[in-house]
Formats: C-alpha cells, sequence, structure tokens
C-alpha cells in the first residue's frame, strides 16, 4: 500500500472470520460465498490497481433476500461491507477492507422491464451501462449516460458515482437519468424510490443516493429513462495553435447557443500519443485539437456543422474538417477514444485525474500544469470534456522506478488543488473514493464535512458501509450530534421587524 | 413573543436559527410568501423573511452558470438570464394565479424549496435537476457549502438537489449555483384536436418516443365535450430544426385526426396558461397534483370519475395529472387508492382550505422505512425541529 491510509482493521472482526463465514453461507447458498484467498484475488482491486487488499470474505448474493438479510447480520455484528458492482471505479470505492464483506452485486444481471410508451427501463443493478442501451437499441433507443467504461461497468456502479461521460453536458448526467430505485439499508429494511413516474415524493432521496459512493445502501433494482436515438450525428475536428484559441471557440459555440452532443479538446502530448497509437489523422502541429459533435435531426445538424465552421475560423482554426460519413465520424473519434490506452504505450504507468473547472481558466491551468509537471519531474497529457470544463490529466509515471508513483500521486493532489483554486471541484465524474479522500478538505471546511457525515448517520449511524471513501476524518455519529447551544436574545434586535 | 427576523447576510441567518435552535422557537422560512398556501399550514411563532438575502452574486453566460442569494426574486433572475439570451429550463411554473394572488411572485429559494417546474420538465428535467451548489444554514445554526459552480462535479454528497422539494424543513437555503441554458431561438405547436384522452396521451407518449425532441407534451380534454379537446405538443430550438422537426411530427401524427399548428406566440401564451394552471385559477376548487406514468394518466382519471365529479388536466405526456374536485371535496382515499391501482406514484394536495390541509395528508404517505428515514434525515439536520416544522409531515 501507499500513500493513502485506510483504517486500521478491526482484529476482533478478523478473529470472528469462521462466525462470519459460516452465517453467511447460511444466508447466500453454494458459490455465492467466496473465501478461498487464490479466488478472492480477482476482487481485490478496482480500476485504480495501485491499491489492493484482500476481502475478509467475498459474497455474491441474487435475490434481494440474500442481501437484506446479509446486511442484516453485518449490522447486527458489527461487520463492515464494502458494495462492488464491475469494480471500474477509478478512485478505489470499491477498494476492500481487510476487516469487511465485499458484497459483489454482478449477479444481479437481468434486464426486468422494458417499458417504451413510458420510455423506462427497469433494470437489475449488475447490467453494464451498455446492456440497457443493447436491450433497447432495436426500437431506436438508448441510454445517454455513456462513461468510456460503459462495456463493463454496471448501472449500480453508475448510480453510485453518478457517472457522466461524453454527451453529458447536453444529456446530463446519471442522476438526471434515473427514474427510480429500490434499495437496501445496512440494517437490512428495503425501501423503493420513485418509479415510472417524475419527481420524488417527500425528500428527494433519490438525488441523495446517486453519487454516494455506496455509503448509503445497497442498490437493488434500477429504473432509468430511455430516449430515442438522434437521427443523426456528425463531428468537426479543429486544430488550434494555441490553447487560448481553442478555448474561446468553446465559449462562443456555446454562446451561440449551441450545446453540442459531445465537444472534446486534447492537448499536444494527448494528440502526439493519439495519433502515434491510431493513426486517426490528427495535425501534430496544433497546440489544442477540438472534436465538436453535434447530433439531432438532420436539418438541424447540417446548419449546426456551418455555424461552428464559422465560430472556428473566427477563433484562429489552422485545421478544420467536417465529417463527410459515418465512418469519417468514427475516424475523429478513434484517436480521443484510444487516448488513454495511446498514453500507456508511451509510459509504463499512468495516473488518470479528474477534475473541473470554470472553462474560462483553461489556458492559466494548463501552463499551471506544465509548471507542476518541471516540478515534479513528470509529464503529463490532457484530455477535457471541454463543454462542461471536466479535465482528465494523465500523469506518465514509472511504478518500478523507486518513489515514482509518490511523485505522481503528489502531482495529481497539486493539479486538483489547482482546479479547486480556480474555482472548480475535485471530481467531476470518477468520484472521491480513496484517491482524493484526503484532498476533500482543500475544497470543503470542516463544518461542510461535518454536514455530509450527519447525513450518512441518518442512514448508516455504525459506518459499517464502505468505510474510509469519500472522508478523510471519520466522526461518530453521536459526536456529530452535539449540539453547542448558546442561550440567548432574540438575534439582531436592531433590524425592523414587521 | 411573535417576530419577523429580516436577515441580510448568511451570518445573520446564521445567528436567527442558531437561536431558535437554543430557544426551541420554531420558524416559518419565508421568501416572498407567494407559495406559503403551498403543503400543511404551520404554526411557528416566528418568521425567518429571507427576501432581504438577495442579489446576483455572479453570472458566466458562456459557463453556463449563475449563482444568486437565495431571496432573490424569481422575475428578477428569469430576466437576467433572458436578457442573456439564456433561461432556466426548467421552466418553473407560478402558483400566482391558483392561489388568487398575483403572477410573477416567489423567490428562488422558494422554487427549489418546492422544486417547481414547468411542462419542459419532461424534457430538461425539474428545478433541481439544474442545482449545482448551494450555501445553507442547517437547523444547527450552521452555515455548510455543497456540491460547486461548475456543470459537472461528483464531490460529495449531492445535497444540494436533496435540498430541492425539502420544503425548508431541512435547512435555510442562502445561495444557490444554477445550471442555465441557452434559449431556444423559436418555439411552436402542434395541436391535434377532439381526441379522447387515452388517444390523446396514446399520440403524446408516440411523439415523446420519436426523434422530434419535444419540450412539452399535454392534453387539455374538453371537459364534457371531448370534440373541443386538444392534444398539443410543443417544438423548440433553431428555426430549420423546428421546421424540419414538425413537418416529420405531423406525418407520424397526422392519422390521429384534424391537427393545426401555433406559431410562437399563440404558442407562448398556451404553454404559459398550462404552466401556471390558469384553467383552474378561476375556479374555488380543491386541486391534486398527481405524478404517475404518463400511460396511466388517463387510467387514472377514468377510474376516479367513475367515483366523483372532476376535471382533469395532463401535462407530462399524460404522467402529471391535475385533478379539481368539482363538488368541492377532496375525495383523499380515492385519490391514493387510485394512484396506487394504476401503478404507483404520488398525489399532493395543492390548493385546499387551510383546515382541511391541516387534517389531510397533504403530500403522499410514505412506507415506514421510508418515513423512518426521512425523519432521520430530519433530525440530522434540524435536531430542534425549528425550521418549518409540520410543513410536509407532523413532525417533520
Amino acid at each position: 500500500m501507499t500513500a493513502i491510509a485506510m483504517p486500521a482493521p478491526d482484529q476482533s472482526v478478523i478473529a470472528r472470520r469462521r462466525e462470519i463465514l459460516s452465517a453467511l453461507q447460511a444466508i447466500v447458498p453454494g458459490e455465492g460465498v467466496i473465501h478461498d484467498e487464490r479466488e478472492m484475488r480477482a476482487y481485490e482491486t478496482d480500476a485504480l490497481t495501485a491499491y489492493r487488499q484482500l476481502p475478509l470474505i467475498v459474497v455474491l448474493p441474487e435475490t434481494v433476500e440474500q442481501v437484506s438479510r446479509v446486511l442484516k447480520y453485518c449490522h447486527d455484528n458489527d461487520v463492515k461491507v464494502v458494495p462492488r458492482g464491475a469494480g471500474t471505479s477509478l478512485s478505489g470505492g470499491a477498494l476492500p477492507l481487510e476487516d469487511g464483506v465485499l458484497l459483489s452485486m454482478m449477479k444481479f444481471n437481468q434486464v426486468l422491464d422494458i417499458d417504451y410508451d413510458n420510455r423506462s427501463v427497469v433494470v437489475q443493478p449488475g447490467v453494464t451501462n451498455l446492456g440497457i442501451t443493447r436491450a433497447v437499441e432495436g426500437e431506436g433507443f438508448y441510454y445517454a449516460p455513456d462513461p468510456s467504461s460503459q462495456i463493463a461497468c454496471s448501472i449500480g456502479g453508475n448510480i453510485a458515482e453518478n457517472s457522466g461521460g461524453v454527451h453529458c453536458l447536453k444529456y446530463g448526467l446519471t442522476t438526471n437519468n434515473v427514474l427510480g430505485l429500490e434499495m437496501v439499508l445496512i440494517n437490512g429494511e428495503v425501501i423503493r424510490l420513485g418509479g415510472k413516474h417524475l419527481d420524488s415524493e417527500g425528500y428527494d432521496l433519490l438525488a441523495l443516493m446517486t453519487g454516494s459512493e455506496g455509503l448509503l445502501g445497497v442498490v437493488t433494482e434500477v429504473t432509468v429513462r430511455i430516449l430515442q436515438k438522434p437521427e443523426t450525428a456528425r463531428a468537426l475536428l479543429i486544430g488550434f495553435p494555441t490553447s487560448e484559441d481553442g478555448g474561446r471557440c468553446v465559449a462562443d459555440i456555446i454562446a451561440a447557443g449551441i450545446i453540442p452532443g459531445g465537444m472534446e479538446m486534447m492537448d499536444k502530448p494527448a494528440i502526439h500519443a493519439a495519433e502515434d497509437f491510431v493513426h486517426a489523422g490528427y495535425p501534430r502541429d496544433v497546440e489544442a485539437l477540438l472534436i465538436v459533435e453535434l447530433d439531432g435531426p438532420e436539418g438541424e445538424v447540417d446548419y449546426l456543422i456551418g455555424r461552428v465552421e464559422e465560430i472556428a475560423k473566427a477563433n484562429k482554426a489552422r485545421h478544420l474538417r467536417v465529417s463527410e460519413s459515418e465512418e469519417e465520424r468514427m475516424t475523429f473519434w478513434a484517436g480521443r477514444k484510444a487516448a488513454f490506452p495511446a498514453v500507456g504505450r508511451i509510459s509504463p504507468d499512468y495516473l488518470c485525474m479528474d477534475g473541473t473547472i470554470p472553462r474560462r481558466e483553461l489556458p492559466k491551468v494548463l501552463a499551471r500544469m506544465r509548471e507542476l509537471a518541471d516540478k515534479h519531474g513528470l509529464r503529463v497529457a490532457n484530455v477535457f470534456h471541454a463543454g462542461d470544463g471536466n479535465l482528465h490529466p494523465l500523469i506518465l509515471y514509472d511504478a518500478n522506478k523507486p518513489g515514482e508513483l509518490d511523485a505522481a500521486e503528489a502531482f495529481g493532489a497539486d493539479i486538483l488543488r489547482l482546479c479547486v483554486e480556480v474555482g472548480g471541484v475535485l471530481t467531476g465524474e470518477h468520484g472521491v473514493g480513496i484517491e482524493k479522500r484526503d484532498l476533500m478538505t482543500d475544497m470543503f471546511s470542516e463544518a461542510d464535512l461535518k454536514q455530509q457525515q450527519r447525513v450518512k448517520c441518518a442512514f448508516d449511524d455504525k459506518h459499517l458501509l464502505n468505510p474510509g471513501k469519500v472522508f478523510p476524518v471519520l466522526h461518530r455519529c453521536a459526536e456529530l450530534g452535539k449540539m453547542h447551544v448558546h442561550k440567548g436574545q432574540l438575534p439582531f434586535p436592531d433590524i425592523p421587524r414587521f | 413573543m411573535d417576530a419577523t427576523l429580516k436577515p441580510r447576510s448568511a451570518e445573520d441567518v446564521e445567528e436567527a436559527v442558531r437561536w431558535a435552535a437554543a430557544e426551541t422557537q420554531p420558524l416559518e422560512i419565508l421568501g416572498q410568501g407567494s407559495k406559503r398556501a403551498l403543503g400543511r399550514p404551520i404554526q411557528a411563532a416566528h418568521v425567518l423573511d429571507l427576501s432581504g438575502l438577495a442579489g446576483i452574486e455572479s453570472y458566466e453566460p458562456a459557463e453556463l452558470v449563475l449563482t444568486v442569494k437565495a431571496g432573490t426574486p424569481i422575475a428578477e433572475v428569469e430576466k437576467l438570464v433572458d436578457d442573456n439570451g439564456q433561461e432556466l429550463s426548467f421552466e418553473p411554473m407560478d402558483y400566482g394565479p391558483l392561489f388568487g394572488k398575483a403572477p410573477g411572485r416567489g423567490t428562488i429559494g422558494g422554487v427549489l424549496a418546492v422544486n417547481l417546474s414547468g411542462p419542459r420538465r419532461i424534457k430538461a428535467g425539474a428545478a433541481r435537476d439544474h442545482v449545482l451548489g448551494m450555501e445553507a444554514v442547517s437547523g444547527r445554526g450552521e452555515l455548510f457549502k455543497s456540491g460547486g459552480k461548475v456543470v459537472k462535479n461528483v464531490t460529495g454528497y449531492d445535497l444540494p438537489r436533496t435540498l430541492c422539494g425539502s420544503y425548508g424543513t431541512l435547512a435555510v437555503a442562502t445561495s444557490v449555483t444554477l445550471k442555465v441554458n441557452p434559449k431556444p431561438e423559436t418555439s411552436v405547436t402542434f395541436v391535434l384536436n377532439g381526441l379522447d384522452d387515452q388517444d390523446g396521451i396514446q399520440a403524446l407518449c408516440e411523439a415523446m418516443g420519436s426523434s422530434a425532441e419535444v419540450s412539452g407534451a399535454a392534453h387539455l380534454p374538453g371537459w364534457g365535450d371531448s370534440d373541443k379537446s386538444r392534444t398539443v405538443l410543443r417544438l423548440e430550438g433553431f428555426k430549420s430544426s423546428v421546421d424540419y422537426r414538425m413537418k416529420s411530427l405531423a406525418d407520424r401524427l397526422g392519422a390521429y385526426g384534424t391537427s393545426h399548428q401555433l406559431d410562437r406566440d399563440e404558442s407562448q401564451k398556451l404553454w404559459t396558461g398550462i404552466k401556471n394552471l390558469e384553467d383552474f385559477a378561476a375556479r374555488n376548487t380543491p386541486v391534486w397534483r398527481i405524478s404517475v406514468a404518463p400511460t396511466a394518466g388517463p387510467q387514472l382519471v377514468a377510474r376516479l370519475k367513475t367515483a366523483f365529479e372532476l376535471d382533469a388536466l395532463y401535462d407530462w405526456s399524460g404522467g402529471l395529472v391535475w385533478l379539481s374536485c368539482t363538488d368541492g371535496d377532496i375525495h383523499q382515499a380515492k385519490v391514493r387508492n387510485a394512484v396506487e391501482a394504476v401503478g404507483g406514484g404520488h398525489a399532493t394536495l395543492v390548493r385546499a382550505d387551510p383546515s382541511v390541509r391541516s387534517e389531510a395528508a397533504v403530500f403522499q404517505p410514505q412506507p415506514s422505512p421510508l418515513a423512518a428515514l426521512s425523519r432521520r434525515l430530519k433530525e440530522q439536520f434540524d435536531p430542534k425541529g425549528v425550521l418549518n416544522p409540520g410543513r410536509m409531515v407532523t413532525g417533520l
């Protein structure tokens, strides 16, 4: 393990392993409980592979009742639980605990109901993001949020992380596309929120659950909204002499009232890495490359392509191509989509960061990032969801060189602090997990974090669900509930009262 | 000791709530009071009047981000973004006419507190979908911030969205950050004439499932004369795109019957009327607002019509049903049972005498584990129960 420390394991729980195992086997029969070290290896990490930990036991329930009984058992016996979907978290959200049960939801893999009239689909949480689209695309529908891991990531995990993707500026994040949930609380209670109807009754717990990183409950069923696929999509590939020109072009497109389906930017190191890898025809002599995709009815897309072309030219575009076929559009995207593996080719390891900044700050942030790269002695390549200001700096390092992982992590932390400093946030779509946990105090005050943790206390007052994630310091709920009462006069008596 | 506290800063709000918590003195949280008749009437000795906490903090049209103080009049916010070619896409409805009050009142804080939206809800989302960040004072009298000032952010729990629709019972917002969107270049409406409820909703659902990008889908029954019913679909965007989509929509729905189109001005007038429920404003009847799956809307109404006399309006492709109870009774049990019978959803009694709203369950009753969880959440934000106590449910 490296820099990020997990809570010290409770040895008394580890000592009870055999007893816990037989209790879980009584709830989930057969191969649904894994305790062999070799088999548990598959669960020791997620997509933040620098961190690994074998869980106490792995459980794969198949029914809501089993989930409920597992959680209730763990609650009654003070055993921690780490929920896991497909294990594609980039922030370590599914990192196991030595003294915790790993609860895999991947046996919940059924599409339960497709309702085209009401444009909704009900699925179990282990269905993949792309699996939802696959189930409805025959009728011309799709599920809009498309994180780049969509072929593998589960919809349950998408709820936990409030996943985004390339198209979220126009179509929203997970939170804007989920209609309902069934979930199990740590005490075993089953709760349903929303459904095929819109908006919540009472407090909007659907909003609270989405992006809660597995700390509040375990999702057992999801209802999502589906959309008719846009009639067509075309893309422009635009190269700029400076990142300032590219940034201004993005701002001008939005100022013209155009919200593109996708708008992605890459900096020079990312352009070169991608071009060397997939030969997409990207220009090498530009500092910033922008892919703008317009989707919708044909009449609209053709019109908007013309508008964006004009805006690009007015912003000193040095290179400008418009896709004339579906094949060409896919080629434009090929380099961007291969950016991560392309960087993986030129460096033994890389860290993928995920901060969001106000777009106007882009040139400043890129310049500062170059200074930071020099300071830490590492290289960085940037891909950027340009429409919404979500940066993905890829920090290149070699884990076999002593100290380089530490340097890369320190560089990453500096980048995220920079995002916060310019008015942005620590994470746009990958989640806090363990990766950004210790940076939360750079963005939030103690009062902010304490109120967040009080929310946790309403769901899980023993801190048994996914502890060690998101919050740098775990306060006991009893301590968080204390109030310092100041008796006194009616405030500001000088203010006129009506 | 009835008092109105009128804070001028977030610190003032903190001080006021801290005092209320220390003395266990409940506060009624108020902006302009335009939605005071919504929810259960509350008995609080003191009013926390946020109308003085107003003003634009920052607005970056190119970033699509707006930060305003919570007491800022909604009319002022809408004018500001309109002047910059942008809009609040959730199109908040104005309850003024329904409550017999002047239109155009209310604050942005109030809009978020009840999670208002309008016909565009089906395409663009509700108020909560456009909230990016919030600063608020909990019932503990502590100022906290959550969310951010950028359009994409997953750092920490999404408290800003959670606080939307909480009717001021969890925290008092002092500053809110919203996502704004470009205003469409034009807006037109396609009208199908003379459809009954069933066919009308079917036409709406078919249009919503097409690629026409419909941004308003309502069915206005003829109320006794179905020949006079209108099934209306709004298309917005760039003119060339709207023309193109209008043609494909007309081709697709032509078989449903006679149709015509409304131009921009007629269209705007129609949708303002639908949004603000103007047809029910002049009556003095109890009104329910019911959210169900779109195809369940006409089933719900048909079921209730066998039980009592009512008039209904459908928005959100049939999923939002407004019921006017013609005989003056609220028929609570029948409404709740019918919602359950057609597949579930929620019904809110939005207009009724205060004495009726005190007795009835104004909001959808919750199963006990969910109700208990809501209570625990309330306790974590407002342990002394000083913020709008009882506004949603007794004891919440």
